[in-house]
């Protein structure tokens, strides 16, 4: 069995297409992140969580005036599998209050649960109390951390292919980071660490796949110095997109079984992850390729024929091209465009 | 390589990993449930480190607490808040505790499977208190023991009966007999004691405790016994038994003497000669003339005056040191009047030990308000759940993989199937081995890896199938598909690695664990991938060297 053996399909001259289903997924979810801001969780914003599992059935709206008589505005209070666990989140109410106020927060929320549920009619499964300022540092870092890793990808992938396709997978990246924090805007996907950590990875994944892609085109630009160039793009992602199908697929099946079996804590990591296998593998394809090409249009280097140009400007061609290949494709281009 | 060379690498890398993962003895020091005995046990399992979101458990990270008290010097301060957690944590009784500094002016305390985490706080923020006590020449509690048997057997508390108040932890760590827990201690007593109303016999304290004889006011309790004398001692009807002017004090950790652990009490003077507010620094040093490990400590004005006093009238007597009202070494004897400069002479002891008293009179001078700036509780129900499904995801995750590898990829497929199977082993032996922390979104890592970790062996087969397509033999496109494929496989891998490593250096925690394997899982993915399937490959196509068409 062989799926996509031969595919030739003519990805660049779809990309305007491209382009506009991603403005249409994403612009939506962003707005929302823009307008609503993201939902954070206690670790970034300050705050006490606690998963509270009772003994009897409990009223979520008694609990939360419970929770007003001692001065806890605004908690968000769920129920959590059953009407017998509670996921109780109450933020800290200030910017730059004291961490005390964390503390404070805790054992308030204790006292109303006694009073509620009564004490020892349940059990605390989880606590996460997190100042203010421990929550703004970990914004910082988790920032930082995002944007570190990308330089260094762009530095790795400049030393290894060279920098315009160091951008243009950067560019990609971006792309599915910005797609994906509009899917959390979109579902509402609580943004905690483990998260952002799933956000870490889809770079990752991204990346990878993007990198195949590259790959494959550095090795056809050396190999058929006679096509143009978006047809060696066509050609590139068309060959490897056997394994791009193969690999999203696996990827996904892990994912999916995760979602489903997971866990509560475990799934908000995991969805993320499926939207993000998705659209990393779309970008790699209608983002990433794309953006090479334009690059290499309006900055047109011997590069882009690959570094041996130079060299062995007489070489014949080594493989003569095979047919129904790369017809048809992208914009026209001189060949002189890139002489020099 | 040669085929057997590549054997032979590939058997030590299962061996290797095995050996890290096979279940072995660890010692670990743990409170007994019934008892409530700190012993060193002896359990056997997988020597993979489950973090606190798997076992349950509890994580605080501390700061100074500047708002009620400006520090002078914030690094020195937090290095002896560091000190002090772990005298006290060590008296906690959890498996494995772990106090560290995290940056200059954070210190994390990780407790695992605590049952009582408003305790473990409490605990964590008291601030130190030093006393200087001197130990009772008088014998007055053993003149007082038969007299107090005596109480105990009208009260219906018999020598080795049903086990009678047991002391929660927190009480001992308050220092079970102090007066600053004499409240919630006699209370708790006080239920047990009327709960356990079985028959009387024989001198209940008398035969736990028993005088030292090298110390005045030092008496030898049974370590397995010293959780049941405390609370004894505790009750009110003990308490008032007790010869006037004389407070008792535990020591601070068990002594081995002999075979069996022993704890001291100590009988002390009720006044204290100075407090912690006297000392003005205290530094570890050795002494010149004969070379032993001495602690030289100076006093305040005030402090100076009242310790000469006191140390005038009570030369050649033994002046006990507690810190949070446990007894802190064995009280050092008084050679001569003190004041405002002393030294402690430890004789036969190591500079550490001298350094660890230094320290320990310096915290307890200092009181040090910390505030808890993040916690983190699991409790352990939650904890396996999380691992039970976990391991479900995992299995089913897997399941799909192999399902998918084996159809699509045929006999190839099932090599590769051959070639993730040791990547599991791998990466677990690898965890194992850095002894790195298993966590929730670790296992969530291991999981999805799983599906990513095929992606190298898809790379090759799918180029060995692009190479049979363009007309190529058997042995050949299996050469050049794993050639073609490197480049792909090692560029698309670092950059994953490069993102794990940021992911790593800033993470908490958990997340640092999902890192963890995600780096690990990447390196043994490119490890099986290249190498183990290109050796299985190799031995496949010596078996049927005139295959002509590959099963892929």
């Amino acid at each position: 069995m062989r799926l996509f053996a031969n595919a030739n399909y003519d990805f660049l001259r779809r990309r305007r297409i491209a382009y506009l289903i991603t403005l249409v997924l994403t612009v939506p979810g962003l707005l929302i992140v823009l307008f609503r801001g993201l939902n954070y969780s206690v670790e970034f914003t300050g705050g006490t969580l606690m998963q509270v599992q009772s003994q009897k059935p409990v009223d979520v709206g008694v609990v939360r005036n419970a929770l007003t008589e001692r001065g806890i505005e605004g908690a968000e209070i769920q129920s959590f599998g059953s009407n017998r666990e509670l996921v109780i989140r109450a933020r800290v109410a200030k910017e730059g209050t004291d961490a005390d106020d964390t503390q404070a927060t805790g054992s308030a929320l204790q006292q109303a649960l006694d009073a509620v549920l009564g004490a020892g009619n349940y059990t605390i499964l989880r606590t996460e109390a997190v100042g203010p300022k421990v929550g703004g540092e970990l914004r910082e870092k988790a920032l930082l951390a995002i944007l570190l890793s990308f330089v260094a990808v762009l530095i790795y992938l400049a030393y290894r292919f060279e920098w315009r396709f160091g951008v243009a997978a950067v560019i990609a990246t971006a792309h599915d980071i910005l797609a994906s924090i509009a899917f959390i805007g979109l579902v509402r996907l609580e943004v905690s660490l483990f998260v952002v950590a799933g956000l870490m990875t889809i770079i990752g994944y991204s990346l990878n796949d993007t990198i195949v892609i590259f790959d494959r085109i550095r090795e056809n630009l050396h190999l058929r110095k006679r096509e143009q160039f978006a047809d060696i793009l066509n050609r590139s992602i068309n060959e490897t997109l056997p394994r791009t199908v193969f690999t999203g697929t696996t990827a996904l099946g892990s994912l999916l079984a995760l979602a489903v079996l997971g866990g509560d804590v475990v799934r908000p990591f995991a969805l993320l992850m499926l939207f993000g296998v998705i659209v990393g593998t779309f970008s790699s394809i209608f983002i990433a390729a794309p953006a090479l090409l334009e690059i290499e249009k309006r900055w047109p280097g011997p590069a882009a024929r690959g570094h041996m140009t130079p060299k062995s400007p007489a070489v014949p061609v080594r493989k003569p091209q095979p047919a129904g290949a790369g017809s048809g494709a992208g914009a026209p281009r001189a060949g002189g465009q890139r002489g020099r | 390589m040669s085929i057997r060379t590549r054997l032979l690498v590939i058997v030590g890398l299962i061996a290797l990993s095995v050996f890290y993962l096979i279940p072995r003895n660890v010692t670990v020091r743990e409170r007994d449930p019934d008892t409530g005995v700190m012993r060193d046990n002896t359990l056997k399992r997988i020597p993979l480190k489950q973090g606190l979101d798997l076992q349950g458990g509890m994580h605080l990270a501390l700061e100074l607490d500047q708002s009620k008290q400006v520090s002078a010097d914030p690094k020195r301060d937090i290095d002896l808040a560091l000190t002090v957690l772990r005298k006290r944590i060590d008296e906690f009784g959890v498996v494995e505790p772990l106090v560290q500094k995290a940056g200059d002016d954070r210190i994390v305390v990780e407790l695992a499977g605590i049952d009582d985490p408003a305790r473990a706080k409490a605990i964590v923020q008291r601030s130190a208190f030093l006393e200087f006590k001197i130990t009772d020449e008088t014998r007055a509690l053993e003149k007082a023991l038969p007299s107090i048997d005596r109480t105990l057997r009208g009260l219906g508390i018999k020598a080795e009966g049903a086990r009678a108040a047991q002391p929660s932890a927190v009480q001992e760590l308050l220092g079970g007999d102090s007066a600053k827990a004499g409240a919630t201690d006699s209370a708790a007593a006080k239920d047990s004691a009327a709960a356990d109303t079985t028959a009387v016999v024989g001198g209940v304290l008398g035969g736990l405790i028993q005088p030292s004889s090298d110390l005045p006011g030092e008496y030898v309790v049974p370590e397995t016994a010293f959780p049941r004398v405390d609370s004894l001692l505790s009750l009110p009807a003990v308490a008032r038994q007790l010869p006037r002017g004389i407070v008792l004090r535990w020591s601070s950790a068990p002594t081995s003497v002999g075979v069996e652990p022993v704890r001291f009490l100590y009988a002390l003077d009720e006044r204290s000669i100075v407090s912690g507010r006297n000392l003005v620094d205290a530094q570890a040093q050795l002494d010149p003339l004969t070379n032993g490990p001495i602690v030289t400590f100076e006093l305040d004005r005030a402090g100076g005056r009242k310790f000469g006093e006191e140390t005038g009238r009570h030369v050649s007597d033994y002046m006990a040191i507690l810190l949070d009202g446990r007894v802190q070494g064995r009280p050092p004897v008084i050679q001569s009047r003190i004041s405002r400069n002393g030294q402690i002479t430890l004789a036969g002891r190591t500079l550490q030990e001298a350094q660890d008293l230094a320290l320990t009179l310096k915290a307890g001078a200092l009181p040090i308000p910390l505030r808890i700036v993040e916690e983190r509780q699991v409790g352990p129900t939650l904890g396996q759940d999380a691992i039970d499904s976990g391991i479900i995801a995992g299995i089913i995750g897997t399941l799909f993989v192999v399902a998918m590898m084996v159809l699509y990829y045929r006999t190839a497929g099932v090599l590769a199937v051959v070639a993730l199977a040791l990547y599991v082993l791998l990466t677990l032996g690898a965890l194992a081995m850095l002894d790195a922390t298993l966590t929730l979104p670790g296992l969530a890592g291991l999981v999805l890896s799983v599906g990513i970790a095929v992606d190298a062996n898809v790379l090759i087969f799918e180029r060995i199938r692009e190479e049979l397509a363009a007309g190529k033999t058997v042995p050949l496109a299996v050469d050049e598909g794993f050639r073609h494929a490197m480049s792909a496989i090692i560029d698309s891998n670092v950059t994953t690695v490069l993102t794990g490593l940021f992911l790593f250096q800033f993470g908490t925690g958990p997340v640092k664990g999902f890192a963890v394997t995600l780096i690990l899982g990447i390196i043994a993915s490119m490890i099986t991938a290249i190498f183990v399937t290109r050796t299985l490959f190799i031995l496949w196509l010596n078996r049927r060297p005139a295959m002509a068409t590959l099963s892929i």
